[in-house]
């Protein structure tokens, strides 16, 4: 059952991200990456992570995508979907991505530590409880620095999107 | 039935290689970006099947850094690629050859 769900939402997580990279249009691109997030999120449900599949949805689908549509809408895309995207035409990007496919694949394969399945967790309620203290307790620090971070960033994009004076 | 631990790990290097070939294909910096994005997932996606797999919460916690870390960049990056587009009407990655890199 959950075997044939992994399967599912893995192989529409990686067609639409192949739909990413070779959409012409950004557009598309925006919607598969979309539809591939969403994907992701139901197999951090699989991998009995609930809350993280939930800020996935509200962060990426909700606040990066519209952001990027946005963006979309203020450029002038036309110019751009011009351009063909042909593979093959940049040889050694071509065969570092090959060598990197085959290495990490034959990591994984050929590793014993990774051959285990999971073990039965205590899911439920508590789970999600002790994630939480986890989280505020021993990572206090960095989880205020990542809000400072997100403040900075906030501020940042403003000053640079902003028009000049002058 | 339980998934393997290697299944996920295999998607997660098959999203990887998807979006580093979009970063180094691909010559439109909004793709590129988005390329990012899923590389970053992938990324997600390995933390929380570590942490499952060894029953620890710290997976889960640092993909939640790494989402957080994720939204900042994006808009930091968006409101470069706003600024650039404003002075240089073009959206090619081998335009942009100001700084001559």
């Amino acid at each position: 059952m959950d075997q044939g769900l992994f399967l599912l939402f893995a192989a529409v997580a990686v067609i639409t991200a192949l739909a990413v990279v070779v959409a012409r249009n950004p557009v598309h691109s925006a919607l598969a990456l979309m539809a591939c997030f969403l994907q992701v999120s139901a197999i951090f449900v699989l991998l009995a992570a609930p809350l993280l599949a939930v800020i996935q949805i509200f962060v990426y689908v909700g606040a990066i995508m519209v952001l990027f549509l946005f963006v979309i809408m203020m450029v002038d895309v036309r110019e751009a979907t011009l351009q063909r995207f042909l593979p093959g035409d940049n040889l050694p990007a071509m065969m570092l991505l090959a060598l990197l496919a085959v290495e990490m694949i034959a990591l994984i394969l050929w590793s014993n530590g990774f051959s285990g399945t999971e073990p039965a967790l205590a899911t439920g309620r508590d789970q999600i409880r002790r994630l939480a203290t986890t989280l505020f307790a021993d990572y206090l620090l960095p989880f205020e620095a990542a809000s400072v971070i997100l403040l900075v960033a906030l501020v940042g994009a403003i000053v640079l999107a902003r028009k000049e004076p002058g | 039935m339980m998934v393997p631990l290697a299944w996920y790990l295999l998607l997660g290097v098959a999203l990887f290689v998807i979006g580093a070939a979009g970063v180094l294909l691909r010559r439109n910096i909004l793709v590129v970006l988005m390329s990012l994005e899923l590389m970053l997932n992938s990324v997600n996606i390995n933390f929380i099947a570590f942490g499952r797999q060894s029953n620890d919460f710290r997976g889960q916690i640092f993909a939640l850094f790494v989402i957080a870390i994720t939204a900042a960049e994006v808009a930091v990056a968006l409101g470069i690629l706003v600024a650039l587009v404003r002075n240089k009407p073009t959206l090619k990655v081998d335009d942009v050859t100001i700084m001559k890199g």
